[in-house]
């Protein structure tokens, strides 16, 4: 066990996770254990078929361990999906075509049963934390696909979850949109002090956003390596030419060929 | 505009097809006369006689266009020759009848969409419905709702249910399930209730569904309606007016009323295309 200040957010023991196919068995997660502190950054990195996305799915009561036990903020997924303790972001921004920037962040609200003037106020904070300020009234297809990935980030923090469960939310844009939405997603990270979960296949992006970084491989997807990274909070672009961040990705690097040689 | 020439064109082309069938189909009736009336007739006389007979096989255009003028603007609206009266009859059950099936239609795609048991057992009778002849079940229709003292407009506007509730069950059912596995994965991390996801994301991804279904299902409540005007007894309605006219041999007459019906139809269908259009642009989903 790692000592830590406060309890551990999302505290996972010997998951496993088989889904019955026409094709026999899939063990999708077999004996993933892993403890998530409160403010983290943890990035899941693998091949697909690893169980990466599976994992983060778990936490969010998207998918039902057929093994172990996972409890986030100290409680079962399903108690802490009920008590709207994350927010997902999922890699397709998702936002609907016939509501708004600010209508699309205020469903959540709406669900959840804010009232009118906090719910207002509550899009204003998030969209100026994503920097999408004077958005608000613009519908998705006039924004383009960066802006819209992060006006869904927007809506998964515009309730009150301290923990966000991000999966490749940036697969699908360009790099150098990417490069800029990272730098941005670690800002928010820093003001807003919440536990990250973020799945990616990138090396690069894994190491210059992550505090930890999970390894993880395939048939069955298990947990082969956990890297805590040396590298200070502060993060510019350019520390990924640095020694420190070269020899984290080169570890991150062996990692995965590693989980490769059974193949 | 650029459509205007094609469609000119295809216009011209009926007319030119419609026309010379008239002569085709009507010569033989004007031989006979001629024969027995001892004329000889010229071509011009033969084509005269062909365009302008008071029982046409065929009536040419122009007969029909100056029936449809003498019975709609000529006549009053009240008057029982009005083709316009008539139309509204047709009409006032068309648009009962598809309000009525459009609302059954909606509730039984959600009671499948939403109810495993519904889903598994409805579905086969809904296609069932379908595969009855209507104009077998009207009469049958007609006969029980009058027995229990339901006539006049209701009894016609069930059969345009029966017609128009199919497209949208069928519509709807797919519309309501277009959502895919993230956007329901999504109001699952919300922990949304089921109304509030029917509300919030089923019910708006099933509008181009919907639209697409109405437009069916206000033509087969048109058919309905007029289907269910015939075994009344012909007495007021575009049905009326077809089988008047072929009892009487007035050609003309069931010409002007199915031309009548068709722009109705055209009309109806043209109005939800429009609805449909200016919804859906501004759900931005066009």
């Amino acid at each position: 066990m790692i000592s830590s200040v406060s309890p551990p957010v999302i505290l996972a023991n010997s998951l496993d996770l088989t889904f019955q196919t026409n094709d026999g068995p899939v063990h999708a997660l077999k004996d993933v254990s892993l403890e998530i502190g409160k403010g983290e950054f943890v990035s899941f990195i693998g091949p697909s078929g690893c169980g990466k996305t599976t994992f983060l799915r778990c936490m969010a009561d998207l998918e039902h361990p057929t093994g172990g036990s996972i409890t986030v903020n100290g409680v079962s997924a399903g108690e802490a999906r009920r008590a709207r303790a994350y927010g997902y972001v999922f890699q397709a921004a998702g936002l609907y075509p016939w509501r708004t920037i600010g209508g699309n962040i205020r469903l959540p609200l709406e669900i959840m049963g804010y009232d009118r003037a906090e719910m207002d106020a509550r899009v204003a904070r998030v969209l100026e934390l994503v920097e999408l300020a004077g958005f608000e009234k613009k519908f998705p297809w006039q924004l383009s696909g960066g802006m819209q990935q992060r006006a869904s980030i927007a809506r998964a923090l515009a309730f009150d979850a301290d923990i966000l469960l991000m999966d490749e939310p940036f697969g699908a844009l360009d790099e150098i949109v990417r490069d800029h939405l990272n730098e941005q997603l670690l800002q928010l990270w820093a003001r807003t002090e919440k536990t990250i979960a973020f799945v990616t296949h990138s090396i690069p992006e894994a190491v210059y956003l992550s505090t930890k970084i999970v390894v993880m491989s395939p048939r069955p997807g298990r947990i082969t390596d956990v890297i805590d990274s040396p590298l200070p909070k502060e993060r510019p672009l350019e520390i990924r030419d640095t020694p420190a961040f070269l020899e984290v990705a080169h570890r991150v690097r062996e990692g995965l060929r590693a989980g490769h040689i059974d193949d | 505009m650029r459509s205007v020439v094609p469609v000119l064109t295809v216009v011209l082309g009926i007319f030119v097809l419609w026309y010379a069938a008239a002569v085709w189909l009507n010569a033989p009736w004007a031989w006979d006369k001629a024969t027995r009336s001892g004329e000889v007739l010229t071509t011009q006389t033969l084509v005269a006689d062909t365009w302008s007979q008071e029982k046409p096989k065929l009536p040419a255009p122009h007969q029909v266009g100056a029936e449809i003028w003498k019975t709609t603007v000529e006549k009053k609206i009240t008057s029982k020759r009005s083709l316009i009266y008539h139309s509204w009859v047709t009409l006032s059950a068309t648009l009962l009848g598809f309000a009525l099936g459009t609302g059954l239609g909606i509730a039984l795609a959600v009671g499948i969409v939403y109810n495993r048991t519904m889903d598994k057992s409805i579905m086969p009778w809904v296609i069932a419905s379908q595969t009855i002849p209507i104009l077998a079940i009207a009469p049958m229709i007609i006969v029980v709702l009058n027995a229990v003292g339901i006539s006049g407009l209701l009894p016609k506007a069930m059969i345009s249910m029966y017609l128009s509730f199919f497209p949208v069950v069928v519509g709807m059912v797919k519309g309501l399930r277009s959502p895919d596995a993230m956007q329901l994965d999504q109001m699952r991390t919300w922990n949304a209730s089921p109304q509030q996801t029917f509300w919030r994301l089923r019910l708006p991804s099933s509008m181009p569904y919907l639209f697409t279904s109405l437009k069916i299902a206000m033509a087969a409540s048109l058919v309905g309606a007029i289907v269910g005007e015939l075994p009344t007894g012909a007495v007021a309605g575009l049905g009326a007016r077809l089988l008047a006219g072929s009892y009487y041999g007035q050609t003309i007459q069931i010409w002007s009323a199915l031309l009548m019906a068709a722009a109705l139809a055209a009309v109806l269908v043209g109005l939800i295309g429009l609805i449909q259009r200016i919804t859906l642009r501004r759900m931005g989903m066009l």
